[in-house]
């Protein structure tokens, strides 16, 4: 049904009296769109093909793992020696897991308060030609890969820091120094983040509780600070979720989390590894296909790939919980 | 409570400005030097990084580190060629995977999706979910669905190429969604009004003007990649290679792998400095990168 108007429009045409359809027809230029829109939507599903096969994947060999280890014995119980010949053979993540939020946690001791607090002066401090040199140096160093960090702590930190302040009880491999340098590895991205959220605080804030005789400190650490909560927030959650997937950091200089016979590792100045660090360090090596050890990786990168999905989630939630929407 | 009323009630009670008393300028410049001592903190740290590989590596530079393969037994004379030159095979791959298919999601996400619809949304929520997942999560796709079944390249490069492609997908859907937003909407109109149809506008439009921010963006996002070990790790390179990559045999070496190799030698005293030269070679590549998408932001960045 194709509703036709005429329109008589002497001035614009000149011609005048030709009648003008409002629906286009079908022609060659109408298929030729069509046809272009599928394509464009076909690469978009890609993105929906690329986590459905990261899921299938991990769900295929995960299962599979579940047939030969029951999941009480996976979630509860404190030993962890995958690798290990049959007899001594033990799947219990908990070790594992406790070695990935220790790690973390870690780091997030490091960079939290350093990254907020750069944040802090550089929004509310510094001048504009600090910001103007310090915030790209910032965004370069956020892109330093990860290996860098791993090098130098295995090669300066644990050697020539903490081996000299905190005597011979350091291992090579530690979780101490794993965590230290991974907290400087987010923390560019934290305080950079972060800063972006607080210089978006209405100036009109500021001004405000200026006004009512607050000094610099105040305003920043009372007004701003909680005002700039959503993006400080987001901010810290994506340095904890990088820490909590960092993987060749930690398998530089903490270990490859493939032997934890003895539970949770609770002293940092000893070796562990985080679950990014299994999964990495274990499948370098020459792992038989359909072999229980080559399930245990795919298991272990379930795991991860669910608690990053849970983070996530819990992240979004906070952020939107404290969101702030100045007009 | 909201930020804003966290702000609101801060900002109005009296209590918590009281009036200045003598303690508070002590307060204040305390405050003022823990900042300080953080940012000190963080920069000394960084930097000690960086002058401490300098240190290590930099007697190492020479034309036998670019032009020799990687040795075990000869430690004084090995180099990195074939893992520089894997390292531009994996850029070149990833480069010409996640390019067409970046920016056609990106256009499809901001000129032709109606947010209303439900697998628009899906699409959305899949690449901000995407860009979360934990980089050696894809060394697991690579694995199970590029190296063996699925596709069954084996343990080639174009196999890397493409597992690291997938990693910074969203990184560039996300930049060239920005800088297509970034052109206006009458840009749009005036080019439909003339009677264009909707793919002529972005092609001869919108494309031409969000150029810069996507080339920056992909520049970017191909840094990232070639700054990635943990995929390539699961992908079977266990050994440094001394065979050169090409597109069909099974050979992935790059240097971010070639450097944890060298970093986990035993043997620290003579691989170590040949590790810290290998990242010297790495950041001087990522620092090019930088600079060209620094540049062409520079001169090609229109303004509406």
């Amino acid at each position: 049904m194709a509703a036709t108007v005429t329109a008589a429009s002497p001035g614009a045409s000149g011609g005048g009296g030709r009648g003008i359809s409002l629906v286009r027809t079908r022609t060659r230029r109408t298929v030729g769109e069509g046809v272009v829109r599928a394509i464009l939507l076909a690469a978009a599903a890609l993105s929906v093909l690329t986590t459905t096969l990261i899921v299938l994947s991990l769900l295929r060999e995960t299962i599979s793992f579940f047939g030969d280890v029951s999941l009480s014995d996976y979630l509860f119980g404190t030993k962890w020696t995958p690798l290990l010949s049959s007899a001594q053979q033990s799947f219990n993540v908990w070790p594992l897991l406790f070695a990935t939020f220790y790690i973390t946690a870690i780091a997030l001791v490091v960079a939290l308060p350093l990254g907020i607090l750069c944040a802090i002066y550089l929004a509310e401090y510094a001048g504009r030609r600090t910001r103007k040199i310090i915030k790209p140096v910032l965004e370069v160093l956020a892109g330093v890969p990860t290996i860098v960090f791993g090098y130098f702590a295995l090669a300066f930190f644990t050697p020539e820091i903490l081996k000299p302040l905190l005597g011979s009880g350091v291992g090579t491999n530690n979780q101490l120094a794993a965590g230290i340098i991974v907290g400087l590895l987010v923390l560019p991205t934290i305080a950079s983040v972060a800063e972006d959220s607080m210089s978006a605080v209405p100036q009109s804030l500021r001004e405000g509780a200026f006004g009512l005789g607050a000094n610099r400190m105040q305003v920043s650490l009372r007004v701003i600070l909680p005002a700039a909560l959503s993006g400080v927030v987001a901010a810290v959650v994506l340095g904890a979720s990088r820490a909590f997937g960092e993987t060749v950091v930690i398998l530089l200089a903490a270990g490859n989390g493939q032997l934890l016979p003895k539970g949770p590792v609770t002293n940092p100045l000893e070796p562990a590894g985080n679950m990014a660090a299994f999964i990495a360090g274990t499948a370098g090596g020459d792992i038989g296909q359909g072999s229980i050890e080559y399930k245990t990786i795919f298991t272990i990168g379930f795991t991860l790939f669910v608690v990053t999905l849970i983070l996530n989630a819990v992240a979004i939630r906070l952020v939107n919980k404290y969101r702030q929407v100045y007009e | 409570m909201t930020g804003e009323q966290i702000a609101q009630k801060a900002a109005t009670q009296r209590q918590v400005f009281p009036r200045p008393r003598r303690g508070d300028k002590v307060k204040s410049a305390g405050f003022y030097v823990l900042m300080l001592l953080a940012l000190a903190a963080a920069m000394v740290a960084l930097a000690t990084l960086l002058i401490d590989v300098w240190g290590d590596g930099s007697s190492k530079l020479s034309s036998d580190l670019i032009n020799n393969q990687p040795s075990k037994i000869n430690p004084e004379s090995s180099g990195l060629h074939s893992a520089l030159l894997g390292t531009l095979y994996l850029m070149a791959i990833c480069a010409v995977f996640v390019i067409p298919l970046g920016v056609a999601t990106a256009v499809y996400l901001e000129e032709y999706a109606d947010r209303t619809k439900w697998f628009n949304r899906i699409i959305e929520l899949n690449i901000q979910n995407l860009a979360a997942v934990p980089s050696v999560v894809y060394g697991i796709l690579g694995l199970a669905y590029i190296v063996r079944d699925g596709l069954s390249l084996g343990s080639t490069i174009v196999a890397g190429g493409l597992t690291l492609g997938l990693l910074v997908l969203p990184v560039v859907i996300i930049v060239s969604r920005e800088a297509i937003r970034a052109v206006p909407p009458s840009i749009r109109e005036g080019a439909l009004a003339l009677g264009a149809t909707k793919w002529q506008t972005i092609w001869k439009q919108v494309l031409p003007g969000s150029i810069a921010g996507i080339a920056t963006g992909v520049i970017l996002a191909l840094s990232r990649a070639i700054g990635e070990t943990a995929p390539l790790l699961l992908l079977g390179a266990a050994v440094s290679s001394r065979i050169d990559p090409t597109l069909d045999n099974a050979v992935i070496n790059a240097l971010p792998l070639q450097i944890f190799n060298w970093s986990k030698d035993s043997d620290t005293a003579h691989f170590l400095p040949l590790a810290a030269a290998a990242i010297i070679v790495l950041m001087a590549l990522l620092l090019l990168m930088n600079s060209i998408a620094i540049y062409l932001r520079n001169r090609y960045e229109q303004k509406w």
